[in-house]
C-alpha cells in the first residue's frame, strides 16, 4: 500500500454514456415527435396490411375504369383498376420503409468501413479509397440508374443495394474525417501504447467515439434512401407493380391528378412528414449524441 | 553506476510538411540528434520550452511516433525495426502518463474497462482476477475498489490522473514516460501526484523519463535533467549539479526564469527574449546563439558537440570553459 489517503468518488449510480445521451435527447420536442411518428408509421405498415379488408392487388370489378371517390369503405378512394388506395398506401408505406431502411444500414456499413480504413491507415490507402469515393460521387446518379435498370427489372434485393451503393460517399467522408482527428487523441495513444492493434483501435477505441456522428448520418441516410427509392420508383425503374410503393403510387396517380387529386396527396404526404421525421430525429440525436461539454 | 535500461543514440524525429507532387516540402526537425540514457532505478528529468521537442522525444522511445533515424535500446534491446509481435510483448515493461487526463481516457469505457484492457492485451490473470487485479491497482493509485464501474467524466482532474497512472501501472512496467503528468492540474492536486509518483516509483523500482517545465518539480523528482532546445540536448547533468552549477547559458536562463519566492533576493539575471526559432529551418552552428547573450560568431560555424565537463556532466557549447554562469 502506497498512498493510505482513498479519494472519496461520487456515490450517485454511474453514468454511462448511452444514458447520458437519453436524457438529453428527451429534451428535444421535434426529434421525439418524430421519433413518434416513425414508430406509428412503423406500426401501422408492419400491422395495417392484417386488419385491413382488402388485399393490394385484390380489385372490385365495378369500380374499374376511374378513380373512385373517398367512400365509407374505401377511405382514400380507389385506383382506376378498383384496388382500395388506403391499403395501397399501407402497403407501399412498408416497401418504402423497408428498402429505406435497408439501404441506409448498407450504406451506413459500406461508408463506415471505407471511411474508417481511410482515416486511420491514411497514406495510399487513402489516397485510393478516397479517389474511388470521389469518382462514385462523381456519377450521375438517375442517368445511372436508368442505365441498370433498362438491362435488368430490380427486385427489391437488387433495389437495395443500388441504393445502398449510391448514398455511402457522404458517410465515407465523415466516417473518415472523425478517424482522421480521432486517432491522434490521447486515448488511442495510450491503448496504442499498451500494444493494441489497428482493429482493437479502430473498432474498440475510435469508432465507439465517432458513434454520433455516424448514427446521425445514417439516420438521414434513411430520408436520402426512402427519397430515392420514390424517385426511381415514380420514373418507373423501382419495384414494379402490381407491388405499391410511395413513388410508384404517386407515378400512377400523376396521370389522374386533375380528376382525382385525393389519389397522389396522401403518399406525397407521407414521404414528405416521414423525411421530415427523420430529419428531426437526426438533428435531436445529434444533439444528444454529440453534446458541446 | 547502474546500466543503462534506456538508452537513446543519436535520435531523429524528421516530419515532412507541405510536400506535394510538385514540391518536396519542408522538414520538422523535432527533435534532431538526441542521444540519452536512463539508467535502472533512475528518473531523468526533460526540460525544455514549449515546441524543444520533450514530448516527441517521449513518445518516440515508445514507438508511438516513428523514428526518422537513430537508435533507441531498451534493456539492450534495438526498438528501431522490430517487428509488431515483439513490439507489443516489449510494450508491458515500458508505459507512458499523459500530459491531459481528460483526453487520456476513453470517455466511451468504464474505469474498470480502462485499465482491464491492459491487462487483456497482454493475457495477464483470467476474467475473475482481472476484476480483482483492478480493483488493487485503484487501491495502490488512492482510489475506492468501486471506481471501476464508473466513468471518466464522474472524476476530477486529479483522480483521472491517477486511472491514468493505474493503467500504466497494470502491466507491470519497468520504464515509464511521465510526459507533463501534473502541467494540466490545478496547483494543489499537483503535490498529490507527485508525491504518488514518487512514492510508486520507490514502491516498484520504476525508471521515469519524467517530462516537465516546472524546474521545481524537476528537481524535487529527478536525478538527472536533460536539457533540450530545438531537438538538441543543450545540457545534462545530475539535478543537484545541474542546479548548482549551470554550464549551458540556455540552462541558466530556464533556471532564472523560474520564480524565487523570496522577494529581497535580487539576482542578476538572464531573460531570453523572442520565441523559439522555427524547426524548419533552424539557426546553423548552434541552434541557441540566436536569444544567447553571450553569442559570438564563432557560434553559427558548427553545431558544438555535447562535451564532458565534469562527472557525469556534459554541455553543448563553446564558450562553456569561459563563461561563469554560477550565481
Amino acid at each position: 500500500m502506497v498512498d493510505s489517503t482513498i479519494e472519496a468518488i461520487a456515490t450517485t449510480p454511474p453514468q454511462s454514456y448511452g444514458r447520458r445521451a437519453l436524457k438529453r435527447f428527451l429534451k428535444r420536442p421535434m426529434a421525439v415527435l418524430g421519433l413518434a411518428f416513425l414508430v406509428l408509421l412503423a406500426l401501422i405498415v408492419i400491422f395495417g396490411p392484417l386488419i385491413s379488408p382488402y388485399s393490394f392487388d385484390g380489385q372490385d370489378f365495378s369500380l374499374i375504369g376511374s378513380p373512385g371517390p373517398m367512400t365509407a369503405e374505401h377511405w382514400l378512394g380507389t385506383d382506376e383498376l378498383g384496388r382500395d388506395a388506403l391499403t395501397r398506401l399501407i402497403y407501399g408505406g412498408r416497401v418504402s420503409l423497408a428498402v429505406g431502411l435497408a439501404g441506409a444500414i448498407i450504406s451506413t456499413l459500406v461508408g463506415t468501413v471505407v471511411g474508417a480504413f481511410a482515416g486511420f491507415y491514411r497514406g495510399w490507402t487513402d489516397t485510393l479509397l478516397m479517389r474511388f469515393t470521389d469518382v462514385m460521387l462523381s456519377i450521375p446518379t438517375l442517368p445511372l440508374v436508368l442505365l441498370l435498370s433498362g438491362l435488368f427489372r430490380p427486385g427489391p434485393v437488387l433495389l437495395v443495394a443500388i441504393v445502398g451503393t449510391l448514398i455511402w460517399m457522404g458517410t465515407a467522408r465523415l466516417v473518415r474525417s472523425q478517424f482522421m482527428a480521432l486517432r491522434e487523441r490521447e486515448f488511442v495513444e495510450a491503448a496504442r501504447a499498451l500494444g493494441a492493434g489497428g482493429f482493437r483501435l479502430m473498432f474498440r477505441h475510435i469508432l465507439p467515439t465517432a458513434i454520433g456522428p455516424i448514427t446521425v448520418a445514417a439516420t438521414l441516410a434513411v430520408g436520402s434512401a426512402i427519397m430515392l427509392e420514390s424517385a426511381l420508383s415514380f420514373l418507373g425503374f423501382g419495384i414494379q407493380p402490381p407491388v405499391p410503393t410511395w413513388g410508384n403510387l404517386l407515378n400512377s396517380a400523376s396521370s389522374w391528378l386533375s380528376v382525382a387529386p385525393w389519389l397522389a396527396i396522401p403518399p406525397g404526404l407521407c414521404i414528405l412528414f416521414t423525411v421530415l421525421s427523420v430529419n428531426f430525429l437526426g438533428d435531436g440525436l445529434r444533439d444528444a449524441l454529440e453534446p458541446k461539454e | 553506476m547502474a546500466e543503462a535500461l534506456l538508452k537513446v543514440t543519436d535520435l531523429k524525429v524528421h516530419f515532412p510538411i507541405g510536400k506535394t507532387l510538385l514540391s518536396p516540402g519542408q522538414t520538422v526537425r523535432a527533435v534532431d540528434g538526441v542521444s540519452l540514457e536512463v539508467r535502472r532505478g533512475e528518473v531523468v528529468g526533460l526540460v525544455g520550452e514549449s515546441g524543444s521537442g520533450k514530448t516527441t522525444l517521449g513518445r518516440s522511445v515508445l514507438r508511438l511516433v516513428e523514428p526518422t533515424a537513430g537508435s533507441v535500446t531498451f534493456d539492450g534491446e534495438e526498438l528501431t525495426g522490430v517487428p509488431p509481435q515483439r513490439m507489443k510483448a516489449l510494450r508491458s515493461r515500458m508505459q507512458i502518463i499523459f500530459q491531459d487526463p481528460y483526453a487520456s481516457l476513453n470517455p466511451r469505457m468504464s474505469v474498470g474497462q480502462i485499465i482491464g484492457e491492459a491487462l487483456l492485451l497482454h493475457h495477464i490473470g483470467t476474467g475473475k482476477d482481472r476484476g480483482q487485479r483492478v480493483g488493487d491497482l485503484l487501491q495502490q493509485v488512492g482510489l475506492p475498489r468501486e471506481a471501476a464501474a464508473r466513468f471518466p467524466h464522474e472524476f476530477s482532474g486529479g483522480q483521472r490522473q491517477r486511472i491514468g497512472i493505474a493503467r500504466a501501472l497494470a502491466v507491470n512496467p519497468d520504464f515509464i514516460v511521465a510526459d507533463e503528468p501534473v502541467s494540466a492540474l490545478d496547483v494543489s492536486i499537483q503535490a498529490q501526484i507527485i508525491n504518488l509518483i514518487q512514492d510508486l516509483r520507490q514502491a516498484l523500482g520504476l525508471s521515469l523519463l519524467f517530462i516537465g517545465h516546472d524546474l521545481s518539480v524537476i528537481e524535487f523528482l529527478c536525478d538527472r535533467v536533460v536539457v533540450l532546445y530545438l531537438g538538441k540536448v543543450m545540457e545534462t547533468a545530475t539535478a543537484a549539479d545541474l542546479y548548482a552549477n549551470p554550464r549551458h547559458p540556455y540552462t541558466r536562463a530556464l533556471l532564472d526564469a523560474a520564480p524565487v519566492p523570496d522577494p529581497r533576493v535580487r539576482r542578476q539575471r538572464i531573460t531570453l527574449k523572442g520565441d523559439l526559432p522555427s524547426p524548419i529551418a533552424p539557426p546553423s552552428g548552434c541552434v541557441f546563439r540566436t536569444r544567447c547573450p553571450f553569442a559570438i560568431e564563432d557560434c553559427a560555424r558548427a553545431i558544438p558537440p555535447l562535451e564532458t565537463v565534469g562527472s557525469d556532466h556534459s554541455v553543448a557549447c563553446i564558450r562553456a570553459a569561459e563563461l561563469n554562469l554560477t550565481e
